[in-house]
């Protein structure tokens, strides 16, 4: 209930600073903002300690990686294709889970 | 022209978003939070981590953003709901905010590189302020570099058609 609590103020926050920010381009660097990771960093690192979110952070280069995969195909098919929003961001989203996972059996190893 | 002169804070924006979309927005972003926790616990921090990266507020912001231009593009011209302008413009703008995402992206790589290296080492109350600076500042410089990139081309490409308008026998 917490990470809600804690994960929704925070992600909301740089969702309000996106919105004030322009030109538009620029308020879309906060869309990939740390929001989650600065949710959870606090809490986990409370609950397991540093070496713990250190192997975390260490598979989130990779889910950073997977987000600009993901971003990229995203603003390249609505500029040029201008398909509705929410299927293309939803579908894309398949593309972020495959270059996630690929990523990680491909440099650590591990997929489950 | 400076930087400083071109990011603007324009707290208009904040008027444009009904109360509903602030509450999917808290939503979204708790769920997310919420679920990368429950990920770590059942599969390990090598999984877990991998949903910090979540694209947690993009599908939400995108989706809202061109509703939003949509709206206010068939206030301004009531034509343009006939014609579809409103919906085009819209998804365009949610393809710039993407794009701004992407560029966005390098600087939470970063932010993830400074605490994987750095939280062994330093303390949290360290690494985790420095890591979301270090973020602001990278997705600021590719901001910026890409930006100025773009604008020389332009120019460039603007004083090439002058010039070939000017001597249409040369080319």
């Amino acid at each position: 209930m917490i990470r809600i609590l804690v994960g929704g103020t925070v992600v909301s926050a740089f969702c309000l600073l996106g919105e004030v920010l322009k030109p538009k381009s620029f308020a879309g660097l906060i869309s990939a903002a740390p929001s989650v990771a600065l949710a959870t960093i606090p809490l986990t690192a409370a609950a397991h300690g540093k070496t713990y979110v250190s192997l975390e952070a260490r598979s989130m280069v990779l889910g950073a990686l997977s987000f600009f995969a993901y971003a990229f195909a995203v603003s390249r098919i609505l500029i040029r294709w201008k398909w509705p929003v929410l299927p293309v961001t939803s579908v894309s989203l398949l593309l972020w889970f495959a270059s996630a996972f690929a990523l990680c059996y491909a440099l650590l190893g591990t997929v489950l | 022209m400076s930087l400083a002169t071109k990011i603007k804070i324009d707290p208009s924006g904040l008027g444009q978003s009904h109360w509903y979309e602030y509450l999917i927005r808290f939503l979204f972003g708790g769920i997310v939070t919420a679920l990368a926790g429950v990920i770590a616990k059942r599969y390990g921090p090598s999984i877990g981590g991998l949903f910090l990266a979540f694209p947690a507020i993009l599908p939400a912001t995108a989706t809202l953003l061109a509703r939003n231009q949509q709206e206010k593009k068939q206030g301004q011209d009531r034509n343009s709901a006939q014609k579809g302008g409103g919906v085009l413009r819209g998804r365009e703008a949610a393809g710039v905010d993407a794009a701004g995402a992407s560029m966005g992206t390098i600087g939470l790589a970063v932010f993830a590189l400074i605490v994987w290296k750095g939280l062994p080492h330093l303390s949290l109350a360290v690494v985790l302020p420095l890591a979301t600076l270090a973020y602001f500042v990278t997705a600021l410089s590719i901001w910026s570099l890409r930006e100025t990139l773009w604008r020389r081309l332009r120019e460039q490409f603007r004083m090439l058609s002058r010039h070939s308008d000017a001597n249409p026998h040369r080319s």
